[in-house]
C-alpha cells in the first residue's frame, strides 16, 4: 500500500515538503495581510504556491490510490509553476516588485523549489510497483 | 535580539543537523536506546529549551522597542523553530527505518534559517 510512499527516503521528502508547505503559506499569509496592494500579482502567486505546497504533503503522506494521482498533479503544477514564474521573473521583473517562492526559479530558497517536484514525481514512480 | 544566543543556537543546530546526517549514513535508526541516538535526543531538547527561551526574550524585546519591524512575522519566526522541531522529532522517531533521522536533520537545519531570518528582521532587513 502507500506505506512504501511515505516511509524510507520518502518520509525525507515529505519532511521539506512539509516546511516548504508552512514556509510558504505562513510568507503568503504575511504578505497578503499586511501589504497586498504592494505586488498584487506576486502575492496572489505566493498563495498559490502555498497551497500547492500544502496539498502535495497532505497527498505524498496519504497512502491512497487517489492521493497519488492528486501528488503528482500538485508536483507537475510545481514544476510548471517554478519554470514558468522562473521565466518570467527574469524577462518581466516589473510584474514581481516583491519576490515569490518561484522567483528566478527559486534562488531564494536555495533552488529547492527547482528540485523538490522532480524528487517528487521520481519518488512516486519509484513506488508505483504493485500497490496503487 | 541577544547575538550570542543566536550564535548557539545555530551552533547546536548544525551539530544535531550533522549528527542526525551521521545516523543516517551509519545506518542506525532512531531507537533511543543507543548512545548515538540518546545523545542527538539530548542536543534536540536542549535546542528546543533554547527556542523557548529566544522566543519568549523576543516577544519581551519585541513590546519593549520602538523600532520599525513587522510584528506578526516576527513572532512568525520565533514560534516557528519551537513548533517544528518537536514536529519533525516524533516524525523521525515514529519512522523506524534509518531515515528517521534524516527528518530530524531537515527539522534541525530549519532552525539557524528561522534563526537568520529572526536575526535580520530584528536588525531592519526585513
Amino acid at each position: 500500500m502507500g506505506e512504501a510512499r511515505r516511509s524510507g527516503p520518502g518520509r525525507l521528502l515529505i519532511a521539506v515538503y512539509g516546511i516548504f508547505a508552512l514556509a510558504a503559506t505562513a510568507r503568503s499569509a504575511a504578505q497578503i495581510g499586511t501589504r497586498f496592494d504592494q505586488a498584487p500579482v506576486a502575492y496572489l502567486l505566493s498563495a498559490v504556491a502555498a497551497l500547492v505546497y500544502v496539498v502535495a504533503t497532505v497527498a505524498l503522506a496519504l497512502g491512497s490510490r487517489t492521493s497519488r494521482r492528486v501528488a503528482v498533479v500538485s508536483c507537475a503544477v510545481e514544476l510548471a509553476g517554478v519554470l514558468g514564474i522562473g521565466v518570467l521573473s527574469l524577462v518581466a521583473p516589473a510584474w514581481f516588485p516583491d519576490a515569490t517562492v518561484w522567483s528566478s526559479f527559486g534562488s531564494g530558497y536555495l533552488f529547492i523549489p527547482l528540485v523538490l517536484p522532480v524528487l517528487g514525481l521520481a519518488w512516486i514512480r519509484r513506488t508505483r510497483g504493485g500497490t496503487a | 535580539m541577544i547575538d550570542s544566543l543566536s550564535v548557539a543556537l545555530t551552533a547546536v543546530a548544525l551539530v544535531a543537523a550533522a549528527w542526525s546526517v551521521l545516523l543516517v549514513a551509519l545506518n542506525k535508526p532512531l531507537t533511543l536506546e543507543t548512545w548515538l541516538t540518546l545523545g542527538v535526543a539530548g542536543l534536540v531538547v536542549l535546542l528546543e529549551v533554547g527556542l523557548l527561551a529566544q522566543a519568549a526574550i523576543g516577544v519581551a524585546q519585541l513590546v519593549g522597542t520602538d523600532r520599525e519591524l513587522s510584528g506578526p512575522t516576527f513572532v512568525g519566526y520565533l514560534l516557528g523553530p519551537v513548533l517544528v522541531l518537536p514536529l519533525a522529532a516524533l516524525w523521525a522517531v515514529a519512522e523506524r527505518s534509518r531515515w528517521g533521522a534524516s527528518v530530524l536533520a531537515v527539522g534541525c537545519l530549519s532552525v539557524p534559517v528561522m534563526v537568520l531570518r529572526l536575526t535580520q528582521i530584528w536588525a531592519g532587513h526585513g
